[in-house]
């Protein structure tokens, strides 16, 4: 099959809707099934090396009724069942088959605050869209309803038509509420508390707000306008913002609540000290967290090498090590500013990589080479302090351990040399301390992270903690999970006193 | 978005600013620092140490040198202008105790974080040797107020412009081989300044700080930029410091990691960390 380019996409959807349409009955359930999978339109591979516009552009309308289409409609509704926010999936996706975007919008909203952002960024491969009844019927997960870019149609339009609906608040109960970090935790936690009518501020270290969907996830894969946008929506519904103050530094935890009166806190502050591999030349020049390099390239802007103050290190060949979501963004990030070779080194096969797949897939076009079963073993310099070249050792795989992924065993004697002057380490995040260090009545577990019960509530009442902080390095949507759970026991605190 | 309360010149491109900043003035304790921005889209994170504080005006106070494009931006600020992000305090504050004797050593613009220690000190019932030197007299700041707090107190340029003509070492040395001993010493400057110190007291066995200003992105122990060897260990100079052993520092690859962006940085000059060093280098070798 021929690689169809993004106006024969849109072209072929026109032609196959109206011949959809045009049936008199009803779309059998499988007829439904036969209905291809619609192709994501893309920027140009080459193209977009070099620049951080978005990489998958969205569903065209007809293509995103005709995906709609394929849904099933199932009485048992798997998809929602495995969504962490449980938006009703076929609710919404019926509306889009119709072509009422609007109420597609309403019913996505009447759950779920975020969904230009979740469209985007859920792993919906391992969420909604596992079960889905009609990958499995197919035998294929990757050809299951795409869920997630309907979602991000129906926002996209949304967002396009510059009416965006505004959640209704309930009248002013004159409660406050503090949230601490305005990533994805923090920001449901504000919507769904504002919207009983209590007040709300949240309360962000950066001068920008947004969290990981700032620093960390480059805008090829969520543009900064559309959290910008949610963010707007915020402060429409009354939410109050408060930048450059680190809770823990600023203002102790607990003087939130006996000095300024708060009557509750969530605490969303997210991933914290990054990890690094504990071997030999880690602290040479050109070895960064991708923490680092990715909030020096996001936040700061160092990709617009012009304009900004903040530099970011010139690369030739760059190793990333790891292979999660944040690898993929940091090599694809070092491709656009402009490594002529970027490798993942990753010491398990591609089957236990924990990156979604679109990502990997997206990185290799991008020319990205996967260095499978091996792994760092020293980092070499170059005699001045910086980084010459990376050591690695080849893997395979053993016996399945605790995690159920088979166990990477080292291969004696199979040192081998990649000549990388930089290194991304990006093998997952500690917890902040900032918090735990000044608030000595929060329990913590041993990793740093704050240990909450099921309504996500601390050791210490009117405190709720949720995302990162809680769960150690995990995903948008999770967190946004954890705020609604920890959000839905703060209103309830709320209203029984 | 913090206002510019008051504006002096110390030294040539050495600037104090006094800053509204009611939450930080009332948090803070010495040792602890802010970062700042003079631009929040395209502007750089800089570390800067907070050189005083008065909780009743609501104000903090920071001393900087014009080392390169941020902090000579922020040099072009006045009385009256609000700088975007001002963020803090960040970083542990130093651990006061009744130590005893401890010399204060500040080298340059070292001597301003100095500054809240060494009056934190005194306060505490120490009795407080204070030793400050620069390059050459025009690079001298905070004498007076130094001067006030030490029980003993020494000044030394490179030059011999003013002063005894020193390396702060010098007279450190001497007081390390006093009997009996100091009981601690505190060094902030330069890193070279900074390393020479811990190895002129580490025969002696003083208990020597220092106060490490490394690159720095978030400042909250996101970015891992700050890390640093100390004994066996990498420590965040933002969230485990600023403040470390200087006997366990890894000073060299500290000062490697700070010229990190050395070839690309904008409007780069060269440095008098590294004008020092050289100095130093050529020094020892004589």
């Amino acid at each position: 099959m021929s690689i169809l380019n993004n106006e024969q996409i849109e072209l072929k959807a026109k032609e196959y809707l109206e011949e959809l349409l045009a049936k008199e009955e009803p779309i059998k359930p499988r007829d439904r099934m036969k209905i291809p999978p619609q192709t994501m339109p893309h920027q140009d591979e080459f193209a977009r090396r070099h620049n951080l516009d978005e990489v998958a552009l969205g569903l065209t309308m007809e293509q995103a009724r005709i995906e709609a289409m394929r849904c099933l409609q199932c009485v048992k509704k798997t998809c929602v069942a495995d969504c962490p926010v449980q938006i009703d999936i076929p609710r919404f996706i019926g509306y889009v088959a119709e072509g009422d975007m609007q109420g597609a919008a309403d019913e996505i909203k009447k759950v779920s605050l975020l969904p230009s952002i979740c469209g985007r960024v859920c792993p919906q491969e391992t969420q909604c869209q596992q079960n889905c009844a009609v990958g499995k019927g197919l035998k294929d997960v990757d050809k299951a309803v795409t869920i997630g870019r309907l979602e991000r149609f129906v926002a996209d339009w949304e967002r396009a038509t510059g009416n965006i609906r505004i959640p209704e608040v309930k009248p002013d109960t004159g409660k406050k509420v503090a949230v601490v970090g305005s990533g994805p935790a923090g920001l449901v936690v504000a919507a769904d508390v504002r919207r009983e009518g209590h007040r709300v501020t949240i309360f962000e270290a950066f001068h920008k707000l947004g969290g990981v969907m700032r620093y960390g996830i480059p805008e090829f894969r969520l543009p900064n306008d559309i959290i910008d946008q949610e963010i707007d929506t915020l402060a429409k519904m009354g939410v109050e913002f408060r930048t450059n103050y680190v809770v823990g530094r600023t203002r102790k935890l607990m003087d939130l609540i006996n000095k300024d009166g708060y009557d509750a806190v969530f605490i969303g502050t997210g991933a914290g000290l990054p990890m690094f591999m504990g071997i030999d030349g880690e602290n040479l020049v050109g070895v960064f967290s991708a923490n680092e390099y990715l909030t020096r390239a996001n936040l700061m802007r160092a990709f617009d090498r012009e304009h900004a103050d903040t530099p970011i290190y010139n690369s030739k060949n760059v190793a990333v090590l790891g292979g999660g979501n944040v690898a993929m963004d940091a090599a694809r990030m070092a491709v656009r500013l402009g490594a002529e070779k970027v490798y993942v080194v990753y010491r398990r096969t591609e089957k236990e990589m924990p990156a979604r797949v679109e990502e990997v897939a997206h990185a290799k076009e991008e020319g990205i080479e996967f260095r499978f079963l091996q792994n760092a073993k020293r980092i070499i310099g170059d005699g001045n302090g910086r980084v010459k070249a990376l050591e690695c050792l080849r893997y395979e795989l053993g016996e399945p351990d605790e995690s159920g992924r088979r166990r990477p065993v080292v291969i004696p004697d199979s040192e081998f040399i990649l000549n990388v002057d930089t290194v991304l380490v990006s093998i997952g995040n500690g917890s902040n301390p900032l918090i735990s260090q000044t608030t000595p009545e929060l329990n913590v577990n041993k990793w740093g992270n704050i240990i909450v019960d099921e309504k996500q509530k601390t050791s210490v009442d009117r405190i709720y903690a949720g995302g990162d902080i809680v769960l150690g390095a995990a995903t948008v949507i999770l967190a946004m999970g954890e705020g609604r759970k920890a959000a839905a026991a703060i209103n309830d605190l709320l209203a029984s006193n | 978005m913090t206002r510019i309360l008051h504006k002096k010149r110390l030294a040539k491109d050495v600037f104090l600013m006094k800053l509204e900043a009611p939450l930080i003035a009332e948090e803070r304790l010495a040792g602890q620092f802010i970062i700042l921005q003079t631009d929040d889209d395209y502007g750089e994170r800089i570390p800067l140490t907070i050189a005083d504080a008065d909780k009743d005006e609501g104000s903090i106070t920071i001393i900087f040198q014009v080392v390169g494009k941020s902090t000579q931006d922020l040099s072009q600020f006045n009385e009256g202008d609000v700088i975007p992000t001002v963020v803090g305090p960040l970083g542990k504050p130093t651990h006061i105790d009744n130590f005893g004797t401890v010399v204060c050593v500040g080298g340059g613009i070292g001597v301003a974080p100095l500054h809240p220690i060494a009056q934190a000190l005194k306060e505490a019932g120490n009795e407080v040797i204070i030793i400050i030197g620069a390059r050459n007299k025009d690079l001298l700041i905070l004498e007076e107020k130094m001067k006030n707090i030490a029980d003993e107190f020494i000044v030394c340029t490179d030059d011999g412009s003013y002063g005894r003509k020193a390396l702060v070492t010098e007279p450190l040395k001497e007081i390390c081989e006093r009997n009996p001993k100091p009981d601690m010493a505190i060094a902030i400057g330069p890193p070279v300044m900074m390393k020479f110190c811990s190895e002129t007291t580490r025969p002696y066995d003083v208990h020597t700080l220092v106060s490490l200003n490394t690159i720095m992105v978030d400042g909250t122990g996101m970015c891992g930029g700050c890390r640093v060897n100390v004994g066996n260990e990498v420590k965040f100079v933002c969230v485990d410091g600023p403040e470390f052993d200087g006997h366990l520092v890894d000073f060299d690859n500290m000062i490697s990691r700070l010229n990190s962006y050395r070839d690309i940085e904008r409007h780069a000059h060269r440095c008098n960390l590294e004008i020092q060093f050289d100095e130093k280098k050529s020094e020892i070798e004589k």
